[in-house]
């Protein structure tokens, strides 16, 4: 009974076979395409996915925008000065993934942590998780492929975070950070006004409306090329040059990625079709988070905060781990 | 009056610049706006959450982007 209930809101939210068949109707009875024909495989994904990913996201935007009121980074400091060693690495990975902020905070939210005391180890796996696991994009993935990816995209996602962490923080690395990121401290309370449903309510709203401003060119964009790869790019082109069989698949996908600043939004389009061409998933993931954990504007700002040697630790954990996980993925998956 | 946003210059700071100058302009008042990008600078006023609305060193907002109609009231307080 529950199973049934689960596969229903799954197919009415996650596959929306509904969506799939009203834009069926109107390009195969309609318009009169074949679904043998390149164009209408272009064109069904085209508007198939970008309704799809509308809808998802505003929901979802809005639904963990209000949770995420809930949440604030002063709250989430204090949490994590309970702890200690990995555990701190831990709780810092999931806190990451809950708690919302700009990402222009990010380097504000590292001297603060720094300056309360936190090891930089703990620090980073926050850092790390919160671009690459975050609310949206998982139940995004959830709907494109299926739970299980989802859940194994968290899962590998904060056990990247808590490694990467670990390591900065066995490294001793506390000392390569900007001499300026720890004078003085950083414990004043900031004023929280009283929050009722109604402030709730415009904060969830103003997100959704302003994550879609941001990111629509990348979505239809995304969708677009996720499109003509699907109708027009032979598998086996895209097999010899991201095909499991190739060893270098993996370290590619991350190189792409690097330059690209986008939103994962904007990837998972592109990630769906190659995995529609047979691309391994591993390639895609490795692809995905390469994009939104090491663009290099935020590399830039991290730059301004710590010294050379942490700098191109991180690099180096975060690129290495990403390739591994690739890997690992084609190999049992 | 001496107004400052703090932030890296991202989106959302920029748009609290822009929503703090049309306010001030509707409020007719003399005001400086300045934008405070370098980390060292930001790391004294001690808020974590960007962009930050910062009036006569004092801090006004932090983590969010006011209307034009809320810096208003906030201004006038």
């Amino acid at each position: 009974m529950l199973g049934k209930i689960f596969d229903f809101i799954s197919y009415l939210f996650f596959e929306m076979g509904w969506l799939k068949s009203i834009v069926d109707l109107f390009l195969i009875d309609l318009i009169k395409l074949n679904e043998e024909m390149a164009i209408y495989s272009s064109l069904s994904f085209f508007i198939y996915d970008l309704i799809k990913i509308f809808i998802l996201l505003t929901v979802l935007i809005y639904i963990s925008s209000y949770i995420q009121t809930y949440i604030d980074i002063e709250t989430a400091k204090k949490t994590l000065q309970k702890f200690k060693g990995i555990f701190a690495n831990t709780i810092g990975a999931l806190l990451g993934t809950v708690t919302p902020f700009c990402s222009c905070s990010s380097i504000p939210i590292f001297i603060g942590f720094t300056r309360a005391g936190l090891p930089i180890g703990a620090t980073f796996s926050f850092l790390i998780s919160s671009p690459l696991v975050d609310l949206a994009s998982i139940v995004l993935i959830a709907s494109i492929f299926n739970w299980q990816i989802a859940l194994v995209y968290v899962v590998i996602g904060l056990v990247l975070a808590v490694i990467g962490g670990s390591i900065i923080s066995l490294l001793k690395m506390d000392k390569y950070v900007e001499d300026f990121v720890r004078e003085g401290n950083y414990n004043v309370e900031e004023e929280t006004e009283k929050k009722t449903f109604k402030i709730r309510n415009r904060v969830a709203i103003d997100q959704v409306k302003d994550i879609i401003k941001r990111v629509w060119k990348y979505i239809i964009l995304g969708v677009a090329i996720g499109s003509i790869i699907h109708g027009y790019i032979p598998a086996s082109f895209i097999d010899s040059v991201l095909g499991e069989n190739n060893w270098y698949s993996v370290p590619l996908a991350v190189l792409v990625g690097i330059p690209m600043y986008a939103d994962i939004f904007g990837t998972l389009p592109i990630a769906e079709a190659l995995i529609m061409k047979g691309v391994g998933l591993g390639t895609v993931i490795a692809f995905m988070m390469s994009v939104t954990t090491l663009s290099i504007p935020s590399l830039i700002m991290l730059k301004k905060v710590v010294k050379n040697k942490l700098l191109f630790t991180f690099i180096l954990i975060v690129t290495v781990g990403i390739i591994l996980i690739g890997y690992t993925f084609n190999m049992f998956l | 009056m001496e107004i400052k946003i703090l932030g890296s210059g991202c989106r959302n700071c920029q748009k609290l610049y822009d929503n703090t100058k049309s306010a001030i302009e509707e409020l007719n008042i003399e005001g400086n706006i300045l934008k405070v990008t370098d980390f060292m600078e930001i790391a004294k006023y001690k808020v974590m959450r960007m962009p930050a609305l910062v009036v006569d060193e004092k801090i006004i907002t932090s983590g969010m982007v006011p209307s034009k109609e809320k810096i208003i009231e906030l201004l006038t307080k």
